[in-house]
């Protein structure tokens, strides 16, 4: 079981707290008519499916009910960093992302 | 019968004997035996039988790798476990265990006779064999892989234990109470830090246990250990945990323990739990596992007689057991020569020491000399005989390559030994890698992913010197990473037994290998040829190899294969064993129950009941329940005498003539508040909100982004900015969290509260043309007569004398209202309202009633009339789109090309020709139902039930081009005959909608 840093209680808290929710820094756009159906589909269905590090949001669920974002590697399923929603993605390095 | 039990050897108390029956059979062993190390004792060898070709086997090893000795156990109802190690399990006092895998006897067993089919079933035979003729798979071949798959009897009654579930948080992890584990131990606790120390043995000590004369300290190992155990049993901050395997090893240092607390006890105590799974979070882990003796691989060599040196090593140490009178030992490793010394210090007669190698330490020589020992260097086994029992083997010198004359040494007991396999099962749980000693030909610990360190013969050590050292090593790293300093602990070792050795394939022979039966996955009966088979039919990859052949699928999850398999597949591919790779270890380390994964989570505690503030007063009234979602739900209400069918017609038959009362309570609710209130409703829900004024409602519905319908249900305008929301009973929670999400990361801007009120009101929907007559009196604040209190209007009120929001909708569609009170007033009101409502005899009416009501008026459920494809269009309630809104969630998947789509199913209405029918949910709708198979199949059948108010069959289905098909007959296909139907509307009762309108 993972462990994961909520960035609002500041706690490292086991997985059981938390849900997953999907790819991270995906804006719905502010006014969805104006796409096009192949932009509409991308912005619905297409995903990154990184292999290594993943911007992905999760929710605190049965703690604070707040969603934010974190930096996954998915080859390792290790977190590497946790941030608040709205935040910009940080910068990783390689090095960082192989530990 | 003879008694193999050696005097003043062994830590069993032979002065406690305790009886238990293997097979039927009463055997007496010692406190401290093992069901084998017992049998042992009594002369037993014979203890289960293969799994393909029913090979007579007896143990093959004294600890939890065992691939052979599985037994049953049993003690009273529910109380029976296949499989059971019997180089595990403890004795006790009545004991009863029987063999496996064998009819009618373990010593004359029929299915024996595939070992003299033995040409069948090569590797891949169940792939080759049971391929054709195609009507042969039904009645012969799935019934004959049913048989035989799996080994033992599988329980049939309910288990009575209970098992237990912990969390436990510590320092420092150690793994293994072996030598390298306690030197850790010492080493880590002097810091004061918190350490638990666990061991899936019924003792601590590892392989001290079997290697008495060694002396560390100046004291005999046993003292030492003794010694060692005290002290650290005596300080505060470390826990020692017997019994206990590390089953697995998981992300940040989550170690998962299963510690058997009564499998060993004579007299079960009361209330206390069988196994407790542990689930550990440690800083720092210390895994001390040790390493598994490899077995050689030549003809025969599976007999009962036939194991690891290190075995009986350990059966005449730990357990005061000899395996027999005259063992020979062969191996290559300097290892197995201490298991003859021993053996023979004990008063064994020791036929013959064989080596494969050739150059052999003079001090190992000269002490075999010394015994009297005749020692056969550089020779190889080429077979054995003897069927229930070895009786002898068969040994050639190999010189320069060259297998030469054969001769025969008769023995009881045949002790082999292919060196040492690093443990490195949780270890490679971690994902950590391994590094491919080509030395050794054994892997080792790579490179680590998680805050662990391996100590001592599980990274490849051998001696007791440098185990310990290695122990007190990775202590002392272990604690210096949590930021402490520790003093060194040394150890002074003396007789320590050191050595070394080589690997091998499969041993050279001068007979043809294709006809050998040399074993390497015990249990599942693989042998070297099955391998060699496999990779001359094309498998490359380990991976492919086992699943081809089984090898290393038994239950010792290929403690005992997974090498020599290896070896050998690396040696028919020509490859470097790296390149060839290496099965996943995967959790748990050891077989372990259900029962122990389950914890508490079993019977009511499954998962909980939810249950309504009326739902003790349906119990009291004889409902019948139904889950939905986690609730339970009142199904009907049935009297005495009366069917379901019965019950229900009367409930519906009440409703619409008179007035029927429904425990609504489980509806999901929800009160979003704010100043944006308005514009967050507008986003969400597809209807305009902003012109609905405060007192009224309006069917809200609920898409995703993909433009599917997600949710609906009556949402009331209670204040400008307060909305009283109402979901779907299942669907509450996803809402919230969907309206959460759309709130906190691409709306943060609105001013929106949401609260789940789900479980803070009672709702009870009243029905029927009484519904107002009845409730009209016990409502204050509010007039509620038709021209007051329109339909779809909402109002706060007293009722019966509870505060209270009262709606006025209906989801049957006569006269309806809605009363929410507060939870804890739910019942009170109920009775008050059976009460007043017996001059109009009021019915109680369950979901199934619920459910025929609303499919009369074509209403739809969400997730059973939906699926999560269909659109507001294909549904066919275009009408609650606000169409002037710019956006709301789904908007503009509304208008994709698959959307827009012409013949998307479409929900219809389905009258049968035959009115007495009732189709089946689910069933599938056709044309024509005389094309040949297999049918193009165009919709299914999605509600369907008998309507009382219609004398008539009514259903709803969802049809491709559904909604141009009006009027069309199709065809619903069932087992024997087909049913004819017509494509109609969905609403089937009272179209124009004047029942509402009752005054």
């Amino acid at each position: 079981m993972l462990l994961i840093h909520c960035p609002y209680c500041d706690d490292t808290l086991p997985e059981l707290e938390f849900a997953y929710a999907g790819e991270a820094h995906i804006a719905r756009p502010s006014d969805p008519s104006e796409l096009s159906d192949e932009e509409w589909r991308d912005f619905l269905f297409i995903r990154s499916n990184a292999r290594g590090v993943h911007a992905e949001r999760w929710r605190h669920i049965h703690g604070c009910a707040r969603y934010f974002n974190a930096l996954r590697d998915t080859v390792s399923d290790k977190f590497l960093r946790t941030y608040k929603a709205g935040e910009p993605r940080p910068d990783t390095s390689v090095q960082e992302a192989v530990k | 019968m003879t008694s193999f039990r050696v005097k003043d050897r062994g830590r069993v108390k032979a002065d406690r004997p305790v009886r238990f029956s293997f097979d039927g059979v009463a055997y007496e062993g010692c406190e401290g035996d093992t069901v084998a190390s017992a049998l042992l004792a009594n002369g037993v060898h014979l203890m289960g039988r293969g799994f393909k070709y029913h090979r007579p086997r007896g143990p093959v090893t004294a600890g939890s790798e065992e691939p052979n000795a599985l037994i049953g156990t049993s003690r009273g109802v529910g109380r029976f476990e296949p499989n059971t190690r019997a180089t595990v399990q403890e004795i006790y006092q009545g004991l009863t265990t029987e063999s496996q895998n064998k009819w009618p006897s373990l010593k004359f067993d029929v299915g024996a006779i595939n070992d003299r089919l033995y040409m069948l079933f090569s590797a891949g035979f169940y792939y080759k064999t049971f391929m054709w003729p195609r009507s042969f798979w039904d009645k012969v071949y799935e019934p004959f892989i049913r048989r035989a798959a799996g080994l033992g009897k599988a329980p049939v009654d309910v288990d009575p234990d209970h098992y237990a579930s912990r969390y436990l948080y510590c320092d420092v992890l150690i793994v293994g109470a072996g030598p390298s584990g306690l030197a850790a131990a010492l080493a880590a606790a002097q810091t004061g830090v918190n350490v638990v120390v666990v061991d899936e043995h019924a003792e601590m000590g590892g392989s001290l246990l079997s290697e008495p004369s060694v002396g560390i300290n100046g004291k005999a190992a046993w003292d030492w250990l003794e010694a060692t155990l005290d002290e650290l049993g005596r300080l505060p901050n470390v826990r020692l945990m017997t019994r206990t395997t590390a089953i697995g090893y998981y992300h940040q240092n989550m170690i998962a323990l299963c510690q058997k607390l009564t499998d060993h006890l004579a007299e079960l105590p009361t209330d206390a739990p069988r196994e407790r799974m542990w689930r550990v979070r440690a800083k720092q882990v210390v895994l001390g596992q040790g390493a598994i003796e490899r077995p050689l691989v030549f003809d025969g060599n599976d007999r009962p007689g036939v194991m690891l040196a290190s075995a009986a090593q350990t059966y005449l140490n730990r357990y005061g057991v000899k395996v027999g009178n005259r063992p020979v030992i062969l191996t290559s490793h300097d290892s197995a020569w201490y298991a003859a010394f021993d053996l023979a210090d004990a008063g064994a007669k020791v036929g013959a020491i064989v080596d494969t190698r050739n150059d052999i330490q003079a001090a190992l020589m000269q002490q075999a000399k010394a015994r009297g020992i005749e020692t056969l260097t550089g020779h190889t086994a080429t077979a054995t005989s003897g069927r229930l029992r070895v009786k002898s083997v068969r040994v050639n010198p190999v010189r320069g390559g060259r297998v030469g004359k054969a001769r025969t040494i008769d023995c009881d007991a045949l002790l082999m030994s292919g060196g040492w396999t690093p443990s490195l099962h949780l270890f490679s749980h971690t994902k950590g890698s391994l590094h491919w000693d080509a030395e050794e030909n054994v892997y080792l610990p790579g490179q680590q992913t998680e805050e662990c360190h391996i100590a001592g013969a599980g990274r490849g050590l051998w001696g007791i010197a440098a185990v310990l050292e290695d122990g007190v090593k990775a202590g002392t790293a272990a604690v210096r990473a949590l930021g402490h300093s520790c003093d060194a602990v040394r150890f002074d070792v003396s007789d320590d037994r050191t050595g070394n050795g080589v690997t091998h394939k499969e041993l050279a022979t001068d007979r043809s290998p294709g006809r050998a039966k040399a074993f390497i996955d015990f249990q599942n009966d693989v042998t070297a040829k099955d391998i060699r088979l496999a990779v001359r039919e094309g498998m490359r990859s380990i991976e492919h190899v086992k699943r081809y052949t089984t090898n290393g699928m038994a239950t010792d999850q290929g403690k005992m294969s997974n090498m020599n398999g290896l070896m050998i597949a690396s040696d028919a591919l020509q490859k470097e064993a790296p390149q060839v790779g290496l099965t996943t270890f995967r959790p748990p380390y050891t077989p372990t129950t259900f029962g122990t994964f389950a914890g508490y989570h079993k019977g009511s505690h499954f998962e909980l009941t939810r249950k309504t503030p009326i739902d003790s007063w349906a119990e009291e009234h004889g409902a019948a329940f139904e889950p939905v979602a986690l609730w339970r739900r009142a199904w009907y209400f049935p009297k005495a005498g009366e069917t379901m069918h019965m019950a229900v017609s009367r409930e519906c038959k009440a409703t619409r003539e008179s007035i029927g009362i429904f425990d609504a309570s489980t509806l999901g609710k929800i009160e979003v508040s704010g100043p944006d209130a308005v514009e967050f409703m507008n986003r969400m829900y597809t209807n305009p909100w902003t012109k609905l004024a405060p007192g009224r409602c309006r069917y809200g519905l609920l898409l995703g982004e993909d433009g599917f319908i997600r949710d609906d249900g009556v949402i009331g305008r209670m204040r400008d900015d307060l909305f009283h929301v109402t979901t779907t009973t299942g669907g509450a929670a996803r809402v919230l969290n969907m309206m959460e999400d759309y709130l906190q990361t691409e709306w943060p801007d609105l001013k929106v509260w949401l609260t789940s009120t789900t479980e803070e009101w009672a709702t009870i929907a009243l029905n029927g043309p009484n519904a107002r007559k009845l409730l009209a009196p016990l409502v204050e604040g509010v007039d509620i007569s038709a021209d007051a209190f329109p339909h779809m209007s909402v109002a706060e009120c007293t009722v019966a004398g509870f505060s209270s929001r009262l709606f006025r909708i209906s989801f049957t569609g006569e006269l309806g209202f809605e009363v929410n009170v507060p939870a804890r007033h739910g019942r009170a009101l109920w009775k008050k309202l059976m009460q007043a409502g017996r001059q109009y005899d009021i019915c109680p009416y369950g979901t199934e009633t619920m459910h025929v009501l609303r499919a009369e008026k074509g209403y739809i459920i969400i997730g059973q009339d939906t699926d999560g494809t269909v659109t507001p269009q294909d549904a066919g309630i275009g009408w609650a789109i606000g169409k002037a809104k710019p956006d709301f969630v789904g908007k503009r998947s509304l208008s994709r090309p698959d959307i827009v789509a012409r013949d998307r199913k479409h929900l219809v209405g389905l009258l049968t020709d035959d009115p007495k029918i009732v189709l089946e949910e689910g069933a599938q709708i056709v044309t024509d139902p005389n094309q040949p198979l297999p049918m193009k199949m165009i919709g299914h059948v999605t509600s369907s039930y008998w309507s009382e108010a219609l004398g008539r069959s009514i259903a709803m289905a969802l049809v491709a081009g559904g909604h141009e098909k009006m009027d069309q007959t199709l065809y619903i296909p069932m087992p024997g005959h087909t049913v004819a139907a017509k494509v109609t509307g969905t609403v089937f009762y009272d179209p124009a909608g004047e029942r509402l309108k009752v005054e």
